[in-house]
């Protein structure tokens, strides 16, 4: 008796099962931005907050997806113009989830800044999201997150 | 203190952005970190930099432990006048540096 190893139900719930593990590790590979998920929970960054609704998208924040050293992390934060008048930014500041600091730092703009683009290097004890917030003159508070996994852990051991 | 690397173009056009990059020689000691007879190193870390341009507060950067050892930052400025681009850092145990940079702005 030949036994019949494909029957066509069988093949066709194979087939959707082999196309639903793909696309889930094409979800796992190309992550989409993370941009609209909401903020981690990090306690300094809710103070910081104070409560202001933060907008998405307009600023920038680079970090690699996969770094083999948190010691030195290469971090980018841009927010492109054009800024209206009295709408310009004033301050970027940048939060870890998982530092035992979770403030990393902020940057301030005594004058409009003409192009806001800066560059750092950051520590980061372990795989976490990223957050920075910039505020413009007017009041409006910007954000973007940033997921970064982190091979050697910053903090743990020397550098 | 402090060996310092400066990157600043020498002319820029009036009104143009141009990118100043600074690396700073400093440990940025976490706090979190033991000397070799298990004794805390305490924490210092530069915590505040300001970059001025002709005395002017232009750009200022408050760090932490969060940022990593040698900081290094790279950021914009906008050419008004030539004159002198002041940098000048001091970390927590009081300890000062500076770099100076002078620049050229034409048109």
């Amino acid at each position: 008796m030949k036994r019949d190893w494909n029957p066509p139900l069988a093949s066709a719930h194979r087939r959707r099962l082999i196309a639903a593990s793909g696309a889930l590790l094409a979800a796992r590979v190309f992550p989409t931005r993370a941009d609209s998920a909401p903020l981690p929970a990090i306690p300094e960054l809710e103070a910081y907050l104070a409560g202001r609704t933060p907008q998405f998208g307009r600023l920038i924040l680079d970090l690699p997806r996969l770094a083999d050293d948190g010691n030195a992390v290469a971090m980018r934060v841009t927010m492109p113009g054009p800024f209206a008048q009295g709408e310009h930014v004033t301050s970027i500041a940048l939060f870890s989830e998982k530092n035992p600091v979770p403030k990393m730092a902020q940057f301030e703009f005594p004058v409009p800044p003409a192009r806001v683009e800066i560059e750092s290097r950051v520590r980061l004890a372990g795989s976490q999201r990223v957050v920075a917030v910039a505020i413009l003159a007017g009041g409006a508070v910007h954000v973007a997150t940033a997921e970064v996994l982190v091979t050697l852990a910053a903090c743990l051991d020397g550098p | 203190m402090a060996a310092s690397r400066l990157q600043v173009p020498a002319e820029v056009r009036r009104g143009d952005s141009f990118e100043v990059k600074i690396s700073i020689r400093h440990p940025m000691e976490t706090g979190f970190r033991v000397d070799d007879s298990g004794k805390p190193i305490p924490r210092n870390t530069i915590r505040e930099f300001t970059c001025r341009y002709n005395g002017k507060p232009v750009f200022i950067a408050r760090l932490g432990s969060g940022i990593a050892a040698n900081p290094y930052l790279r950021f914009f400025l906008t050419a008004a006048e030539s004159g002198q681009l002041s940098f000048e850092w001091v970390d927590e145990a009081g300890e000062r540096g500076d770099a100076l940079a002078s620049l050229t702005v034409v048109g």
